[in-house]
């Protein structure tokens, strides 16, 4: 693709702003000359017919839930509903500006308010902070809630955190960026947490434990409550990753499993679009012990009237700018509404009946390490195809058939692993399809296996050189002309 | 059945039968009894799309604060967004997207990517910069614990004039990870005082313009830190008249980026700018997109420089960071590519000269007067004889929006009142505002 730095360039000078100075020549405002750019930024002009053709190429070249069936395990890809969208656009929420007075903006803060109470009983836990802004962000958030409470307990020495070998990176990358040490527990033969290698690990070192629940290979975790149970009794707290909410939704609470600490993915299970990378949100809920050293400020409600409440000597401090992304925030609100208990129930009962359809009409082509019911998503491994097709080849070739590829190579204690997660936002036409498809490419890994090598074929680009991209690194369009 | 579930009865029986099992409650049996007894449902009946929009109309109707004008900065602002953002950024091949982890259905997001981090780079004067963080607060706080990394040294110094909320972000990163944090003062012109540098710092923090809207000169400090990073916050809308913090040897530059296309709301989503030298690119928190080329030699773009990241590295990685503000920073990209160089330049311009404008007629009103005497871009603060709450509430009547006076408080400036002022403030606002700040006590 062209980048927009090759597109024609425009003459074309004003247009969208008023015209500066009116060829009177600029006033410096005793601003130093050395504090000017010696020229405007190196970003050309370009006429807006062109931008606007760029950008829609580029668009077109991309693949999102609206395109296709996007089975990405652990992201639940369900569809985003529109209204949401118009919803968080509606300038009383746009054009708010975050330092105003809480009088100003009652109708933002009820809202932030209501979703914080609807969390909470999700969460089965008590309190709910808003501020985090991503998974990985309410992990870390929540790491450090776990590190606030052993210091004020005077208990420095839980220093470590223990995770299964099949949690996401995410979990060891944000334990440890709020100081921690990881240590990985063992999974058993059947994909679950090895307790009898969990209690020999437990003792006045750790801090807790992170668990994904389903875990990363949509197994739920039978002796959930001996696990909780054992880190409590070793003076532990149980951190658990909400990633996969989407299986139990309407059904369980993480609190009444033993969680101290459960992060939301509202990009993923509550439908907000997941934009290429973010905006998300990931609200954290936390048990009454914790629910002191939450993110400030907290948003509080007396007599119908919301405010602000920065008077919190036992927070953490803050995690974000201000309040967290409050316009994904109006999205989640928005879809819990719409859906009630009813239609939460209604998105777990065909999220889990769609992947263990799908399970059970695939397990005969592929291998499936760990049979038995699986939750919203399922692992298959690529390692048993011929002629040593793997899992990329796998995926690279579902695109060809207009199929987003599953998340491929992880977890890690799967080789080869293709993790498909359906959601319940796909019908059963469209998950038979896929089973034809997949059927396909299994038959063609066999008959034509050069096919698969060299997928994508019907692609904007062909397969692409990542070795070379890490090897070479070039991060930056190389610009014209004298910089600043 | 609610309304975004495809499958029918029939469809559910059907899967029932081919997985062998009576009901779907029998698909959730792995889960302990115990557990699904405790079960309290939200006591919330489903509501239609139509009764949904009428209870979220009502509720932003009850923010009266979106209608009221805003002099409102302090590092969020109330900037023109050209009518193509939104259109480009609403296609939902962008906005309904993943993380990019399949480049060649992706090409789209990994191409916009690339171009945001070019420009990053370029109106910062960096080398390289990152595919975007969660807002400039989070930016900065994973800057100074890049800086402690690479010098391995757990002291920084920060200039007082920080921005509350940048402020409170780093302080809460900088605990825990072990960072004590120095605070330099202020001068009377309203900008850091680096007459008596610590010694032992992995970094130097400022801020340009800081937090009383004066621009820092950042001249000869880099000489004067020795190995320590010098990280600097800047405006990025600022920077298209001014000169960037790389051109005067920063280490990191970070700032908000909701300058450029996004709108306020109510401080999220938000998307921090992080750009540094191409020599700490193993030690760069965040994603990157790099150019390659596919199998028949066609250029393309893919995620780089991923062994930094938490998926590979995990215990080890540079950051925890994922899901970031990608579609905040396609919109940044549109918005820098609709303006261009030198649109930018002019938007710049018309904010310089909107703020000193106000500023001249401010300080001819008896009870004000300019607090510092040190150059600043679009916000400044002036200092008044009354008590600024009440000139706040008086403004406020009006229908207009100022900074707390708290804030600049705590910041040791009595009496004060921040005012911004943007190229969307027409001379008709700026006129009533001079009229009710001068009016009556």
């Amino acid at each position: 693709m062209k980048t927009i730095f090759e597109r024609p360039t425009s003459d074309a000078t004003d247009g969208l702003f008023p015209r500066p100075s009116e060829g009177r020549p600029m006033d410096k405002h005793g601003i130093e000359d050395d504090l000017f750019r010696t020229g405007p930024p190196r970003i050309p002009s370009v006429s807006e017919p062109i931008v606007v053709r760029h950008y829609t190429a580029l668009s077109k070249t991309n693949f999102g839930v609206d395109d296709g069936f996007y089975p990405l395990g652990s992201c639940t890809m369900k569809y985003n509903p529109k209204i949401n969208e118009d919803l968080a656009g509606l300038p009383g929420f746009t054009n708010l500006h975050p330092m105003s007075d809480p009088e100003l903006v009652q109708g933002v803060l009820k809202l932030l308010h209501e979703l914080t109470r609807l969390l909470e009983r999700m969460a089965g836990l008590p309190a709910v902070s808003l501020q985090p802004v991503a998974g990985a962000h309410g992990e870390l958030t929540g790491m450090f809630l776990f590190k606030r409470h052993f210091e004020e307990r005077g208990e420095a020495n839980r220093t470590r955190i223990l995770l299964p070998d099949s949690a996401h990176g995410t979990n060891p990358a944000s334990a440890a960026l709020a100081g921690f040490s990881v240590a990985e527990i063992p999974s058993d033969d059947r994909g679950m947490v090895d307790i009898e290698a969990l209690r020999s690990m437990l003792d006045e070192t750790v801090a807790g434990i992170m668990l994904t629940v389903p875990n990363t290979l949509g197994i739920f975790e039978e002796r959930i409550l001996e696990i909780t149970e054992a880190v409590h009794g070793a003076g532990g707290l149980c951190y658990f990753d909400g990633a996969n909410l989407n299986a139990f939704l309407g059904r369980a609470c993480p609190g009444d499993m033993g969680a101290d600490v459960f992060h939301f993915n509202v990009h993923k299970t509550l439908s907000t679009p997941h934009g290429g990378g973010g905006p998300g949100a990931g609200p954290i809920a936390v048990s009454e012990e914790l629910a002191d050293y939450l993110p400030i400020p907290r948003i509080v409600e007396r007599d119908a009237t919301y405010g602000l409440d920065w008077d919190r000597p036992r927070s953490i401090g803050a995690v974000h700018s201000f309040y967290g992304n409050v316009l994904v925030a109006v999205k989640a609100y928005a879809y819990l509404l719409q859906l009630g208990d009813e239609g939460l129930r209604d998105a777990s009962a065909n999220a889990v009946l769609n992947a263990n359809y799908l399970q059970t009409r695939l397990k005969s082509t592929f291998e499936l390490p760990y049979d038995g019911l699986c939750k919203h998503e399922f692992v298959l491994s690529a390692k048993g195809l011929p002629n040593g097709i793997n899992a990329l080849d796998v995926a690279k070739r579902l695109i060809d058939y207009g199929i987003h590829p599953p998340t491929i190579y992880f977890p890690l204690i799967v080789r080869e692993a293709l993790m498909i997660e359906p959601t319940e936002t796909e019908g059963k036409a469209a998950l038979d399809h896929f089973v034809d498809v997949m059927e396909q490419i299994a038959t063609e890994a066999d008959a034509e296996p050069d096919l698969l090598r060299t997928a994508p074929h019907e692609a904007p680009v062909r397969r692409l050189d990542q070795t070379r991209a890490a090897r070479d690194a070039v991060l930056t369009y190389p610009m014209e002309g004298p910089a600043s | 059945m609610q309304r975004y579930v495809p499958n029918t009865s029939a469809d559910r029986r059907e899967m029932l039968a081919a997985i062998g099992r009576e009901s779907v409650d029998e698909l959730f049996s792995d889960i302990p009894t115990a557990i699904k007894e405790r079960f309290h449902p939200l006591d919330l009946a489903p509501r239609s799309e139509l009764e949904v929009s009428a209870r979220l109309a009502e509720m932003a109707a009850a923010n009266v604060g979106s209608s009221l004008v805003p002099f409102l900065g302090g590092g969020v602002y109330d900037h023109y967004i050209p009518s193509v953002v939104s259109h480009i950024v609403s296609r939902s091949e962008f906005s309904t997207a993943y993380t990019p982890y399949q480049p060649e259905v992706s090409q789209g997001t990994l191409t916009a990517m690339f171009e945001f981090q070019t420009m990053t780079s370029e109106l910062t004067g960096m080398e390289i910069a990152n595919a975007s963080m969660y807002d400039g607060a989070t930016a900065l706080a994973e800057a100074a614990l890049m800086a402690e990394r690479i010098r391995g040294c757990k002291r920084i110094a920060v200039v007082r004039t920080l921005f509350p909320h940048l402020r409170r972000v780093l302080e809460t990163y900088a605990w825990a990870s072990g960072v004590s944090l120095l605070e330099l003062p202020y001068n009377l012109s309203g900008r850091g005082d680096f007459s008596d540098l610590p010694d032992e710092l992995s970094a130097l923090i400022v801020q340009t313009p800081n937090a009383f809207g004066v621009i820092e000169s950042l001249k000869g400090l880099k000489e004067r830190i020795g190995d320590a990073l010098l990280i600097v916050s800047a405006y990025p809308l600022s920077l298209g008249l001014l000169e960037p913090p790389g051109a005067f040897g920063a280490d990191v530059v970070v700032g908000e980026g909701q300058s450029l296309g996004l709108p306020m709301a109510y401080g999220g989503p938000m998307l921090g700018l992080f750009a540094t030298r191409k020599a700490y690119l193993r030690q760069m928190p965040g994603r990157v997109a790099g150019q390659t080329v596919d199998a028949e030699g066609n250029v393309g773009y893919v995620m780089a420089a991923q062994t930094r990241e938490q998926h590979i590295r995990r215990g080890r990685a540079t950051s925890n960071i994922c899901t970031n503000s990608a579609l905040c920073a396609l919109a940044a990209t549109v918005y820098l590519a609709s303006v261009g160089g030198n649109g930018l330049r002019g938007v710049a311009e018309l904010n310089l000269e909107k703020a000193h404008a106000l500023a001249e007629r401010i300080t001819k009103l008896d009870r004000f007067d300019l607090a510092f005497d040190g150059p600043f871009f679009n916000e400044f603060v002036v200092r008044t004889t009354e008590n600024p709450i009440a000139v706040k509430a008086r403004l406020a009547d009006a229908g207009f929006l100022v900074a707390q006076p708290a804030d600049l408080a705590a910041l040791g400036v009595e009496r004060g009142l921040r005012i911004a002022v943007t190229e969307k403030r027409t001379q008709d606002e700026i006129d009533r505002f001079v009229a009710v700040l001068g009016g009556s006590e």
